[in-house]
């Protein structure tokens, strides 16, 4: 669910909208946020703080997390700038156990007294919330790690690169927009660090630094003869990586019909990809209905991943928690222990994951206090597995947790939260073009488009960036007006092809939305280019 | 400490501008308390309290701004937070956008303010909660829900000398039951500026009632249908709509406001005759802010009137470059209607279905505004006059556009939420003949 956008507006509700073109937080400065880290001594010393009040006050159990959350956005449009935002959120969270109720409390604050009388608000809550529980939280044993640290593996904190570098990279991509004909383009560099340290009654010390960053714009040209307009987003996707990501190479380019980029992308090779694909969609012919073989890109394919196999797999999901939000299951536990449920075709095997380099959930260990790893939740076409966390663990027969816990910010209580969720890629050796030549009838999709899916995770349709119509086994030009819809369960079972390991490419979102009051999540869905056959298309086209 | 009155707003704000160096430079202050209580399962799994104070500093040099916003409010911080913005404005690029600030302002009062919803605590909250479980055990279901009240004030000043203040208050609640066969689900949503007007109670008897008479659903064949949208699934289909009176866009030729050849459709009739839409901030059920973002007054403005395009919102850039009014965006949405019930458009209703919800509405082609979603939480197939027996629930594409131009009958307006956004509206159940239903989904 991509519902960020929803939130914000939803935040301005009641007279927020004092931040004039400006919603993203609280500017600082960069270079004084760098310099402003705490001690790893000093952190643990105010954890053990929490962890004895709450201990003294009852907590069965306590966690803390002390967290500073660094944004940084460079925002464009045509041939000006926009915005240039430099954010910052800091402070404490802790989560205790009392009476065998949870109780969340967080503060801004950051100074011993403070952190206590925090502990023993959590606990007060949790006291109160023990009155109405129907069944006591059940934790799965976890132990603890000690002192340790985890650091995503960046080459260059985009952090230090200097603002003025990615002003002069978004006007030169924008400017080569506008001169290969585009009539408008938005453009954006988005840095994220987590910086969190992690301890808990069970003796772990964790101190982690995460980075995020995603480079992306659309391009929009307008035939103002008929006055229909084409947009086309980037080829990019958002990565667990430094500015690196923006620091193109040869051999992380996937040639074909429009380049497609694998850890390392060129931002201005692509806009003017772009330009020329906006002026070809306003002339491609508009799709007729019907069965069609679909090829389907990384670039495109992660998001139904997400939506239709990465969601029903969520825990919290098919137990109820999410009922009055982000939805349930049709992967309910019967389907699940019958071990025969056919999700998809042999040829799917789709595992979850926290360790994938680059990836956006890759971390050492989640925001309870587990140590990170992966494991199968469709092996062969059957479902073998849900994403759970510690209090969910014993309810799949686990001894363990998997290590999905997440919050956005110190401030959220953390829950469960999905990890990459990836397509294995095909063991027989399949190029993209071996993909497309056996195909008589079929569509190539390139890039995520329109997505909508319902609250059981059925039945879904999906638009796209570029539409390539298949005919006997050869590209035959492009298409527009396609969105194609199917039942979740059929649509893998008619997975009939996946290509090598030599196109696995990786694709997500930072905003994946659940809960309530909602928190945004960051996830990765590698794929290689994959066939599905006989899906029903339809046609957009409509007149107003 | 959360929130301030008009006095202390005025007092703080004018300190911080003292500080200021600058050409210009605008204060806004914005804060909040309130608290929330989730539930599953009939039973509660999180509740928060938040309580928040923020202040932003935007300094302008010439066409040169800065913003820098703070949480403190000692004198250190007040001045560091001005001096911060004067830096940022220094280093930023000259906006070639940029508009002068505007010099004092005539508000009307404000509506939103209610003091029985201000006055809400933890235990109102677990009470109105423990309501709606109760309903919900009764009836042998599984509730989930969440309730959630906010008292916020805003407060803008400038170096001209404007100053703007409001406090309002909103208390949302939305539940979702469900049958433990998982063959029925009913689901009710409610928002209103005054707390006295929320009954859990009755609003969970509806969303039960739903999900025991949604069970069992038959399917038939999608295809083009008359259906009722119900107020909450009315409002969630039209919130896309509402966010495109954008003159700027429609100008810029990409809106389904652009007219082919150049310009907008202001003017035109879009849309059927029954179609009025206007914004009212002073409108006693859906009162709203009474300024905008910069600080212009906002004031009733008929977007659609008898379907004709009859606004369109100009920022004071756009308004400058076109040379007409800044007219600014409005800040509630509210949709004219007639006096029937729901249950009298069904006895009404020769052959058509009823839907209850909506659900993950998103934008299909923003050339037409074409739109995708589902039906969920009770949907019903209408013969004669009489709801004859739940219908599996489908997907649908379709535009609002096209749907208001398809409309038989409007029915009582009411005030309802967004289900995505938590936004409340004034939209009255609609009667809206060939929808397009595009396929069937196995979702309850």
């Amino acid at each position: 669910m991509r519902r960020k956008d929803f939130l914000q507006l939803s935040a301005m509700g009641l007279g927020g909208l004092v931040l004039p073109d400006f919603s993203f937080g609280n500017p600082i400065d960069p270079l004084q946020a760098l310099n402003e880290r705490m001690d790893v001594a000093e952190k643990k010393q105010l954890a053990d703080i929490a962890l004895n009040a709450a201990k003294s006050k009852g907590a069965s159990y306590a966690d803390v997390r002390i967290g500073r959350y660094l944004n940084q956005f460079v925002v464009t449009r045509e041939r000006r700038v926009q915005n240039i935002a430099n954010t910052e959120s800091y402070g404490v969270g802790i989560r205790v156990i009392a009476n065998g109720a949870w109780g969340f409390a967080a503060t801004n604050k950051v100074t011993k007294e403070e952190i206590a009388k925090t502990a023993e608000k959590a606990v007060a809550v949790a006291k109160a919330n023990a009155k109405i529980l129907s069944e006591p939280v059940q934790l799965a044993p976890q132990k603890g790690y000690g002192e340790v640290s985890w650091k995503t593996p960046i080459e260059k904190n985009a952090f230090e690169v200097p603002v003025k570098e990615k002003v002069d990279l978004l006007l030169s991509v924008n400017a080569a927009a506008m001169d290969a004909g585009a009539n408008f383009i938005n453009s954006i560099i988005m840095a994220i660090n987590e910086q969190k340290y992690f301890a808990s009654t069970d003796g772990s010390y964790i101190d982690q630094d995460i980075h995020r960053m995603y480079p992306t714009f659309n391009v929009t040209r307008i035939d103002k003869t008929t006055g229909k307009f084409q947009t086309r987003q980037a080829l990019s996707s958002p990565v667990g990586m430094g500015y690196e990501y923006l620091l193109p190479t040869a051999d992380n380019k996937v040639p074909g019909i429009v380049t497609r980029y694998k850890s390392r992308y060129d931002m201005l090779e692509d806009v003017k990809a772009a330009a020329a694909n906006v002026d070809e969609k306003l002339k491609a012919k508009s799709v007729e209905p019907g069965k069609y073989d679909l090829v389907l890109d990384p670039s495109h394919l992660w998001l139904t991943i997400h939506e239709s196999v990465a969601h029903p797999t969520e825990l919290d999901r098919v137990l109820g928690y999410e009922a009055n939000y982000a939805g349930t299951s049709f992967l309910t536990l019967d389907k699940w222990k019958s071990k025969n449920f056919q999700f998809g075709s042999k040829l799917v095997n789709i595992h979850a994951d926290k360790l994938q380099p680059g990836s956006l959930g890759a971390v050492g260990y989640d925001d309870e206090g587990v140590k990170c790893g992966e494991w199968e939740l469709i092996k062969d076409g059957i479902l073998v597995n849900y994403q759970a966390i510690r209090d969910q663990a014993h309810i799949i027969g686990l001894n363990a947790s998997q290590g999905c816990c997440y919050s956005q910010s110190w401030k959220d209580v953390q829950f469960q939260r999905m990890p990459n969720v990836s397509l294995k890629p095909g063991k027989e050796k399949l190029s993209v073009d071996d993909m497309i030549k056996n195909v008589e009838k079929g569509i190539y999709i390139i890039g995520n488009g329109s997505f909508s899916i319902d609250q059981q995770r059925y039945n879904f349709q999906f638009g796209g960036q570029l539409f390539y119509e298949i005919k006997n086994g050869k590209i035959a030009g492009m298409l527009n007006d396609v969105a194609y819809q199917a039942n979740t369960q059929e649509f893998w079972n008619s997975c009939v092809a996946i290509a090598d390991k030599n196109d696995y490419r990786l694709g997500g979102a930072f905003n994946d939305g659940k809960g309530q009051p909602g928190q945004s999540n960051a996830v990765s869905h590698g794929s290689s280019t994959t066939r599905f056959n006989g899906i029903n298309v339809i046609n957009t086209a409509r007149k107003i | 400490m959360a929130l301030l009155n008009k006095d202390e707003s005025k007092a703080l704000l004018k300190k911080v501008l003292d500080y200021s160096k600058a050409d210009e430079c605008e204060a806004g202050l914005s804060g909040s308390e309130g608290g929330n209580i989730r539930y599953a399962r009939n039973s509660v799994s999180t509740a928060g309290d938040i309580s928040q104070l923020t202040l932003a500093v935007t300094s302008y040099f010439g066409k040169k701004s800065g913003t820098a916003t703070i949480n403190e409010f000692d004198d250190t911080s007040l001045e560091k937070v001005v001096r911060r913005s004067e830096e940022l404005a220094k280093l930023a690029p000259e906006n070639p956008e940029y508009m002068p600030l505007l010099e004092p302002q005539v508000y009307k009062e404000s509506k939103s303010f209610n003091a029985a919803t201000a006055a809400i605590t933890p235990d109102d909250r677990a009470d109105a909660v423990a309501k709606s479980i109760t309903v919900s055990k009764d009836a042998k279901l599984e509730a989930a829900g969440f309730i959630e009240n906010e008292t916020a004030f805003s407060a803008l000043s400038n170096s001209k000398g404007l100053f703007a203040y409001e406090m309002g208050t909103d208390v949302t609640f939305s539940v979702t039951t469900r049958n433990a066969e998982g063959t029925g689900s009913g689901y009710a949503a409610r928002g209103f500026t005054d707390v006295k007007k929320l009954d859990t109670f009755s609003a969970t008897k509806i969303a039960a009632q739903k999900a025991n008479s949604s069970a069992n659903a038959k399917a038939i064949e999608p295809g083009k249908y008359t259906v009722i949208l119900e107020p909450v699934a009315a409002t969630y289909f039209l919130e896309s709509l509402f966010r495109g009176f954008d003159a700027r866009n429609a100008d810029e030729g990409r809106s389904f406001m652009s007219k082919a050849g150049g310009g907008n459709r202001l003017g035109e009739k879009l849309m059927d005759d029954k179609v009025t839409i206007y914004s009212d901030p002073f409108n006693s059920e859906l009162p709203s802010s009474t300024w905008n973002n910069d600080g212009q007054p906002l004031d009733k403005v008929n977007w659609v009137e008898k379907g004709v395009v009859q606004n369109l919102s100009y920022s004071r850039f756009w308004a400058q470059k076109m040379n007409k009014q800044p007219l600014p965006f409005g800040s509630n949405f509210i949709m004219e209607g007639g006096n029937l019930s729901v249950d009298e458009m069904i006895k009404n209703t020769e052959r058509g279905i009823l839907v209850s919800r909506l659900w993950y509405i998103r934008m299909v082609d923003p050339q037409t505004l074409l739109l995708t979603g589902l039906t969920r939480d009770g949907t019903y197939y209408i013969e004669n006059g009489q709801i004859k027996h739940p219908i599996k629930n489908f997907r649908f594409n379709e535009s609002p556009v096209i749907a208001l131009n398809n409309i038989e009958a409007l029915g009582r307006p009411e005030r309802s939420i967004s289900v995505e956004s938590y936004r409340s509206y004034l939209i009255p159940p609609m009667k809206i003949r060939d929808f397009t239903f595009s396929s069937l989904s196995d979702a309850v």
